[in-house]
Formats: C-alpha cells, structure tokens, sequence
C-alpha cells in the first residue's frame, strides 16, 4: 500500500513540556485518517508539524515521499500546494465572498480567463453540495455549516490528492455533520483523495475513518476503530465506553463499557 | 500533458495526449476557447493516448462538450474518455439553484443606491445623537454612587490615554512651536518687530495649537484604540454577555473610556502648551538672543488672562467628541472584522473632523463674547 503521509520520531516540546514524545505512524493512499486524543494531547501541534507549519524538535515528516521537515522554503511552498486544508473556525477570508475564495488558490498558481475561474469555482461549490448562490456572499453571512463547505471548496481549488481537515464537524447540527461526513466518503470516493481529519465526533470517527491514531502520553496508537475501542488504555476504555462512546461506536465484547 | 487540435473544414480534432493535471488547465481552457469561437459541427476527441486527469481539467472538457451538444454540433469521444466524467455528469445535473443575478445597473437603481446611502447616513447621526444622550443620561444618573462611576476603570483609561500620551504630545507641541517661531520670525524680520514672534507662538500655543494638536494625536492613538477595543469585544459576543448578565455595556464600557478621556484631554493640554512655550523660548534664543527673563516678561505683555483658559476649556469638549466617536463606532461593528478595520478609520477620521468643527465653533463663540 502506497504511503502518503509518514510521520517518524515526532517529538515537541514547549520549554519543559513534552507534547509527543517520539510519535511516528503512515497514512495509506485512498484512506480516511482519524487523529483523536483529550484536549491539550497536541492535536492542533501535530496536524502543524504535518502541514510544514511548525518545525518539529525532532524525528522527520514525509509527504508523498519527499520529507518536509529539513526542506527549504521555496520547496516547502510547492509541496503545499498539493495538499488542502481547512482550519476549525473555516479561516475564509472575510474581506472576499465566497466565489473569490474559493478562487485564489488558483489566481495565486496560474494565469486564467475569468471565465474559466467561474467555471472551477462552479465545480468547486458542486461538489461540496452548495447552491451556485452562495457565491456572492461574504463568509459573515454563510451560516456554520456552510462556512465548513466553502473551506472543504478552497481547500479542493487546485485538485489536491491530499486533504487535512481539523474538526471539520465541531459545531456543526447532527444533520449538517452527518450531510459532512457523506461528503467526506464521497470526495474520498469520487476523487481518490486521502484524508487526514482531526476529530472529537465520534460519530464522525465510525462513520468516516478506516483508522484512528490515539494521542495518549506524548505517543500515539494507531488501529482500526474496531481494534481500538479493544485497546485497554485507561484513557481510551473512557473515552470510547464512556455513555457518548457507546451510542455512536460498536462495541466489543460482553466487556464493554465501564 | 500535450494537447493537438486541428481544426478544419472536414474534421475537427482535439487529441490529448498524456496526464491532465490542475497545472495544464490554462493551456487546456485556451484550447477549448478557441474550439467554442470556432464552433465546429463535428469535433472529435481524442482520449486515446490520454493519461489520468484532475477533476479540475476534466470539469472543463465536460463543461466545454456539453456546451457544444447543446449548440447541436456532433461531438464523439475516442478513446476511454476520464473516470471523472460519469462523477461530474451527475454533479452537472444536481440542482444547485440559479447563478447569482447580475446586479441591476441604470439610472433608477443609481438613484434608489445613493437614496439608501443618504438614509444610512441621516440614521448614522440620529444614532450617534442618541448614543451621546444615553450616555449622559447614564453618567447623570451614575453620578449620586461613586462605585456605579466604576472609579478604577476610569483610573485605568486616564491612565493609558493620558499619561501614555505624554512623551508623543509634549514632542509634537515642542516640535510645531519650533516651526512656528521660526516662520513667524522670519516673517517678523523686516519690519524689526521680532519681539512679536513671542506674542504669535505664545497665542497661537495657548489658544489653538496646543489643543488642537493634542486632540488629533489623541484620536489617532486612542478613537481608534476604543473603537477596535470595543468592536473585538463585539465580535466576540462580550458585549451581549454583559447585558444577558443585567449589566449595562454603557456603565462598564463606554463610561469610563468617555471620562478617562475628558479627565485626560485637559491635563495633555497642560502638558503641551508648557512645551511649545518652551520650544518657542529656545528658538527665540537662538535666533535672536532673546534671554528666558526677556521671554517670560515679553510673554507676560502678550498674553491675557483668558488666553490660557480659552485653549484649555476645549480640551474637555474635545475628549468627549474623540471618546463618544470611538466607542460608538466600536459598538456598530457586527459580523465580520472587515467591519472591524472599517470602523476603526471611521472613529479616527469623523473624530478628527467633529473636533475642528468643534474648534470653528469655538472661535466664533469667543469672538462673539470677546473671550
């Protein structure tokens, strides 16, 4: 299986600290990754450390082979652009409207027709399911759910095969994170993308990931979903057995629960 | 990616040879530009040799195919066309609702636009009217409890607003009286009535200068630190956090910054008139050997007894108008932090503009009553 994502060694630290004390797992092609952990276990640090966006203290990121972490920034900014990204709170940029946003990728890369623009931007809000418009708006007057599909529509503009996504459903209604978790599936379905998501839905984890990396103690456990709700970590049996847990993830076993 | 097209009388053809990524899309949409203008009645396409495409490019030929079917030209794909396609012939029939409507344009809609701008603007001072009146009317009924006065919040924006400000006022008020004192001695020189360069400087500081320089810095540094202070505080729902809690943003918020400011703007005053009557002393000195006793008893002849007073009565009214501008546009911005920067130049500029009007008014008044 083809790796895209391969983290080796991850260590942080903040002064005294240590966020992740030697985290290393791969992330295969075609495949829908969750990371979880507690607040505070270094999410948000890991999924930058991924991105390029912060230099880790030690240990080395790959992404499609190349690694990230010792490359300058002139090849840093052309690996960049083969992944997407969307932020927690959607992170458009309020002085344009949606149609702009979604455009700048591709203004920034390449020389267009206006035209032509319109039309990829068309696809672009197709495909993640929002009404053609929509585009005239400014992100102010997109409801939540709508400013998590025109980030997943920027974060697409320039046909990545690579896509991270940090709490894509945080805030979202169920339905709104359930029509989200569908267009995940889809977009991994239609397009062959790999998706990396941090999340704290556990509906979203069931639904959507085919493996789930734990951030427990500075390192990381990776398995299927099916073998981690097995895992017998303290912190992992409350945080799958616990009442939210046993609602929205199968459970095995005549021992689940606590 | 290559692309050859050839384009003719008998058949048109449009091979592709290669991979089609995101990166081939302004060759790939030229291309098919050129097709669309020539609007052949056959075109065939060629996917033969064609390797994997990015839904990107592949939307386009999609698009630019069915654009032409729909023109009735005959258009036969060979080869395996992109998996992508039979992905995008759903998403192209999804119903994803009318584009957005151009905007009307023409000379009633002209109208009806700058109709809507003048309301805008005529509520936008009926606001700001009711806005100055709500928080006087707060202050007054404020004024019998010293703890609804909310004495260390005023405290702390006299602070940050006034004695901050010393260092830039008193070097701005130096500075200008230098220029003052220079040009007016210079223009004084030929008619040997030098000595009359203490009476410009000293009037000038005292009366107008010193004030008005201190309330434009003022709302430079402070209008617009009130304004983007207040419209963060907006955003992030903190203002309706304390009016769900029973309190009254205007007691806690705007209160104090209003009078922080008229307790500051008077004693910045202060400040500056010292330091343009010192500024004009020195150069004095330097220019034309004027000692400082000559100085202060040239200073005593020149100036009344109200000119002092006539400077300083304004900085109080000035305070007020930087104060209110501030927090009142801080408090209108909603939404988005476009509106944030927006009204942020606002406060400074209508401030800015609403003190020199103030100080017209002034110099009429005074010269009415002979102040």
């Amino acid at each position: 299986m083809q790796t895209v994502v391969s983290a080796r060694d991850i260590v942080n630290r903040f002064g005294a600290q240590v966020v992740h004390d030697g985290v290393s797992f791969d992330v295969h092609h075609g495949e829908v990754f969750g990371i979880v952990g507690g607040s505070g276990s270094g999410k948000s640090v890991l999924l930058k450390t991924l991105l390029g966006l912060r230099h880790p203290d030690s240990g080395t990121v790959e992404i499609e082979g190349r690694e990230i972490t010792s490359m300058g920034d002139a090849e840093l900014r052309e690996i960049k652009r083969h992944y997407g990204v969307t932020f927690q709170q959607g992170a458009l940029f309020s002085s344009l409207t949606v149609a702009e946003n979604v455009a700048l990728p591709m203004h920034e890369a390449m020389t267009l027709a206006p035209d032509t623009v319109a039309s990829l931007v068309e696809l672009r809000l197709r495909m993640v399911g929002l009404p053609l418009d929509a585009a005239v708006k400014y992100p102010a007057q997109l409801s939540g759910g709508m400013v998590k599909r025109v980030a997943v529509a920027r974060a697409l503009a320039l046909d990545p095969k690579l896509l991270f996504l940090d709490e894509p459903t945080a805030g979202l209604d169920p339905i709104a994170a359930a029509a989200f978790d569908a267009l995940v599936l889809y977009l991994r379905k239609a397009l062959g993308l790999t998706v990396v998501m941090v999340t704290h839905d556990l509906d979203t984890l069931a639904r959507t990931c085919d493996r789930v990396a734990v951030l427990v103690d500075g390192k990381v456990i990776v398995d299927t979903l099916e073998g981690i709700v097995a895992n017998d970590h303290p912190w992992i049996r409350q945080y799958f057995h616990g009442a939210r847990g046993r609602a929205a993830v199968p459970q095995q076993g005549a021992d689940g629960g606590t | 990616m290559t692309i050859q097209a050839l384009l003719g009388e008998a058949r048109d053809r449009l091979s592709i040879t290669g991979d089609c990524g995101i990166a081939d899309v302004p060759e790939l949409a030229a291309r098919l530009d050129a097709i669309r203008e020539a609007a052949p009645a056959r075109l065939a396409i060629d996917f033969t040799r064609a390797g994997a495409f990015d839904i990107g490019p592949a939307w386009l030929l999609h698009e630019a195919i069915s654009g032409l079917r729909a023109r009735g030209a005959e258009v036969t794909l060979e080869g395996t066309p992109p998996v992508h396609f039979a992905y995008l012939d759903g998403l192209a029939a999804s119903d994803a609702g009318a584009p957005p409507a151009a905007p009307e344009t023409g000379l009633l809609p002209w109208l009806a636009g700058r109709g809507r701008d003048l309301e805008v603007r005529a509520t936008g001072w009926y606001a700001a009217l009711t806005f100055g009146g709500e928080v006087i009317v707060t202050a007054g009924s404020r004024w019998t409890r010293l703890k609804g006065l909310r004495v260390a919040s005023v405290v702390r924006h006299t602070y940050e607003t006034g004695v901050r400000a010393i260092p830039v006022v008193a070097m701005i008020a130096f500075l200008i009286s230098v220029i003052a004192a220079y040009i007016s001695a210079q223009q004084l020189r030929p008619f040997g009535a030098e000595i009359y360069t203490v009476d410009v400087v000293a009037v000038g500081v005292l009366r107008e200068l010193g004030v008005l320089l201190t309330a434009i810095m003022v709302a430079g540094r402070s209008g617009s630190a009130y304004a983007a202070e207040l419209g963060v505080m907006k955003l992030n729902d903190e203002v309706d956090a304390l009016e769900s809690m029973g309190l009254n943003p205007l007691e806690l918020l705007v209160l104090p910054r209003v009078l922080g400011l008229v307790i500051a703007m008077p004693l910045l005053t202060i400040v500056a008139d010292a330091m343009g009557l010192v500024g004009g002393a020195m150069l004095t000195r330097y220019l034309f050997d004027l000692s400082w006793p000559q100085f202060v008893a040239r200073l005593d002849d020149a100036i009344a007894d109200t000119t002092f007073w006539a400077g300083l009565i304004k900085a109080p009214v000035f305070g007020l108008v930087i104060a209110l501008t501030g927090t009142l546009r801080g408090l209108q911005v909603r939404e988005s932090s476009r509106e944030l920067g927006r009204l942020t130049t606002v406060a400074v500029v209508q401030s800015i503009f609403l003190v020199i009007l103030v100080d017209a008014l002034f110099a009429v008044l005074f010269l009415e009553i002979d102040f």
